[in-house]
């Protein structure tokens, strides 16, 4: 439904409409269900998430070329506490239709801000989500009683079950001018006050920092403030008693469940039982069997041999081919050269075929003209970058999000939230940290993002630092997983050891060096239920592919740029260069430097290229070590940029840099002998 | 029966609360739906004091900080 392309007297037109076009504003408090009521009125696509801070920015969409329809992050009111609110109250300041989505098992809870979007002078219409829930629950409320009260339209709607969805458009059209609670009229009579528009004045009265710079008044106090809002809060607790009735036993499970999870004992279960779920579905099933399968029989014996094969038929060309034994051992090798091209020599093209048939094999090519070796060689553009994005990346990035997205929408992460709570209080966070810590696993630039539910400046910067350091992204801790087991137990422990410790010395340092304290916990629980399929589906297909599409230009630009080294002997040059670090200091093979290089453009790029190497238990835990210290994907990077500032975002990038060479080379001195 | 601050309720006991910290934290309380005098039930108590209520059918996690300045008395 909306229109992105038009043509230049559509757009002239569009902007005539433009005019008239009437703000239509989507609010409501954490997961509610906007946006999934955002995503049937824009016909397109955003994040839903069942945690609270999800939509951090708002999205804007057309509908029926009449509306302009807004998506906002969920708040429990219309003022500046914080950044989701801030955002959230400037564009319902300017909204000529606010719908109000209510959850309707939280009624007391929703219907303050419903009370306040009333009170604001706004055109109202409530709808009433998770209808299907009340249902469930053997719920009753009466909402013709519910929209006597406040004086608006109260439309029962489930957006699980898309009911009510086609009463959106009489939604919109009968908002209306709610019963107001609030009474303004002893301000309005104040001379200083008389002229401020109304919304302004009540968000005034409510002690709205904006507000008072704006008009230049003082700040209104708490104990003025606190009138208003202990008014509204009574008279939602009065209203909610007259309309709801009867509750039923249904949902114990899950409320049994989620009261486990934050057990103090139970918890830490319910956690080891989350962390085994994900690890054999992610590091067993994924990352060693379906990886295997797509990256060793598809990527390589069909794709690359096949075109390679391809390749050689126009070009010279050195193919040794090996014979592998039960185990996937070499036992017997052969080179065959071909000075013009594959099909040039009939004879030696025979035996070359002959010569592995019906047998297990491993087949390498190399290409003497630098053209061919830059686009399907070892590093080629072409060869290399389709392996490792489609048959390594994608499943195990698939997997990855697949399983966060199941995390996410389960409303375990508020839980954990609530039992990290003390433990990250140590390092100078909230247990709301451990939301972007956790996501990080996923993706460390969209995590990154997410550092902004956190309550001040000094968590967002010890967050997004753990995050930068420490945290290994999916793509990169599916390459790890990988080498990792193939290393074994003791190098895994280590691994762990040393990036546990990092992170606890990282964080307690930036704690101790920076003025100022955590902010306090204040977190409303979201219901556990099983994820909808459909949303987790969803949410995984969407965000993979925006992964992969990103993704994929930086994987052809780093096998563009080392091609380019490898091809002009550049590579060897710094490889020489960075010789003294990598051999002496981290004692690793000097190649490893190319890892690093490409590590700079992706993390997980770099850690990619270390499969080729032949490296030793203890080099690969050194090399995995600094990897995962190691700068952050240039992404990562620019979204730092961008939410820390400069200056900050650069230091944190540079220390990154000396960090991951300084731990990673005391480590190989301890370990490699 | 004496007034407590909420870091030291019991698990599984309905309190009620007898008065809230004032400020930012107040009205964001409010805003979630507890005043004073509400009765709220004490559904878990984390060593080191964070604890988590629920009242109605919304649960509320909060943390020490906030918990501790927070006074409750026994309700049966």
């Amino acid at each position: 439904m909306s229109s992105q392309n038009s043509t230049e007297a559509e757009l002239t037109e569009k902007t005539k409409s433009d005019n008239k076009k009437l703000k239509v504003v989507l609010a409501g408090n954490a997961n509610v269900g906007k946006s999934i009521f955002f995503n049937e009125l824009s016909g397109g696509y955003v994040d839903v998430s069942n945690f609270p801070g999800t939509t951090v920015s708002i999205t804007k969409a057309d509908y029926k070329h009449k509306y302009e329809v807004y998506d906002t992050p969920g708040i429990y009111g219309v003022s500046s506490y914080n950044e989701e609110e801030t955002v959230a109250r400037e564009i319902i300041l300017e909204a000529d239709i606010v719908l109000n989505v209510v959850n309707s098992l939280y009624l007391d809870r929703d219907l303050f801000l419903t009370q306040q979007l009333i009170d604001l002078g706004k055109k109202v219409t409530v709808l009433l989500n998770f209808t299907d829930q009340v249902k469930a629950r053997k719920l009753k409320i009466d909402y013709d009683k519910l929209s006597a009260f406040l004086g608006v339209e109260v439309i029962p709607c489930s957006a699980v079950e898309k009911y009510g969805f086609d009463k959106l458009d009489f939604a919109i059209e009968q908002a209306r001018y709610g019963k107001k609670l609030a009474d303004l009229s002893s301000m309005r009579n104040k001379e200083s006050l008389a002229s401020i528009p109304e919304p302004e004045l009540l968000l005034y009265a409510e002690g709205d920092q904006l507000v008072s710079d704006k008009y230049n008044l003082p700040v209104i106090s708490f104990d003025e403030r606190e009138i208003i809002y202990i008014q509204r809060r009574n008279s939602v607790n009065e209203l909610v008693s007259n309309i709801e009735y009867e509750d039923s036993s249904k949902g114990k499970f899950f409320n049994l469940l989620g009261r486990l999870s934050i057990g103090p004992v139970s918890g830490v279960f319910v956690l080891i039982a989350v962390l085994s779920m994900m690890y054999l579905f992610i590091g067993d099933l994924v990352s060693q069997q379906l990886v295997a399968f797509t990256e060793g029989e598809i990527g390589h014996k069909i794709f690359e041999y096949n075109l390679k094969n391809y390749v050689a038929e126009f070009t010279p060309s050195e193919i040794s081919a090996e014979i592998l034994n039960d185990e996937g051992k070499a036992i017997e090798k052969r080179t065959f050269i071909f000075k013009e091209n594959l099909l040039a020599d009939q004879q030696l093209y025979k035996e070359y075929k002959d010569y592995y048939r019906d047998k297990d094999y491993q087949i390498s090519f190399s290409f003497s003209n630098p053209v061919y070796r830059l686009l399907f060689g070892d590093f080629g553009i072409i060869s290399m970058t389709i392996t490792y994005l489609l048959f390594l990346l994608l499943p195990l990035v698939l997997a990855f999000y697949l399983a966060m997205a199941f995390l996410e929408d389960s409303g375990y992460l508020p839980r954990l939230a609530t039992m990290m709570d003390r433990s990250l209080n140590r390092i100078g966070l909230n247990g709301k940290a451990i939301i972007p810590i956790i996501l990080g696993f996923g993706c460390v630039t969209m995590a990154t993002i997410t550092t902004r539910i956190l309550g001040n400046e000094r968590e967002k910067t010890i967050a997004t630092a753990i995050l930068q350091f420490v945290i290994p992204c999916s793509a990169q801790l599916a390459v790890i997983s990988v080498l990792m087991t193939s290393a074994g137990l003791v190098p895994f422990m280590i691994y762990a050891f040393v990036i546990l410790s990092v992170l606890v010395g990282l964080s307690t340092a930036l704690n101790y060096l920076m003025k100022g304290t955590y902010s306090p916990l204040l977190l409303d629980l979201p219901m556990m239920q099983i994820p909808k399929a459909g949303n987790v589906l969803k949410k995984t297909y969407y965000r993979t592919l925006g992964f992969m599409q990103e993704a994929a230009v930086w994987f052809f630009v780093g096998a563009l740029l080392i091609g380019i080294f490898d091809v002009t002997g550049l590579l060897v040059v710094f490889q020489d260069l960075l010789a003294p670090i990598t051999t002496h200091w981290l004692k690793l093979p000097k190649e490893a430097s190319t890892a690093f290089v490409m590590g700079i453009v992706r993390r997980d790029f770099g850690s990619a290229g270390l499969f080729e190497m032949a490296l030793s238990p203890m080099q690969i835990t050194v090399a995995i070590i600094t990897i995962t210290l190691f700068v952050p994907c240039i992404a990562a990077l620019m979204v730092m940029l961008k939410e820390r500032g400069l200056k900050q975002g650069l230091i944190i990038w540079g220390a990154t840099w000396v960090g991951a060479f300084t731990i990673g080379g005391i480590v190989a001195q301890i370990i490699i002998r | 029966m004496g007034n407590k601050t909420l870091d030291k309720a019991k698990k599984g006991k309905f309190l009620k609360i007898l008065s809230l910290p004032k400020g930012l934290t107040r009205i964001q309380l409010i805003r979630f739906g507890i005043t004073e005098g509400d009765i709220v039930l004490c559904l878990e108590r984390l060593p080191g004091g964070t604890v988590v209520i629920r009242k109605n059918r919304q649960e509320i996690a909060i943390g020490f900080d906030i918990a501790r300045e927070i006074l409750y008395s026994n309700h049966s």
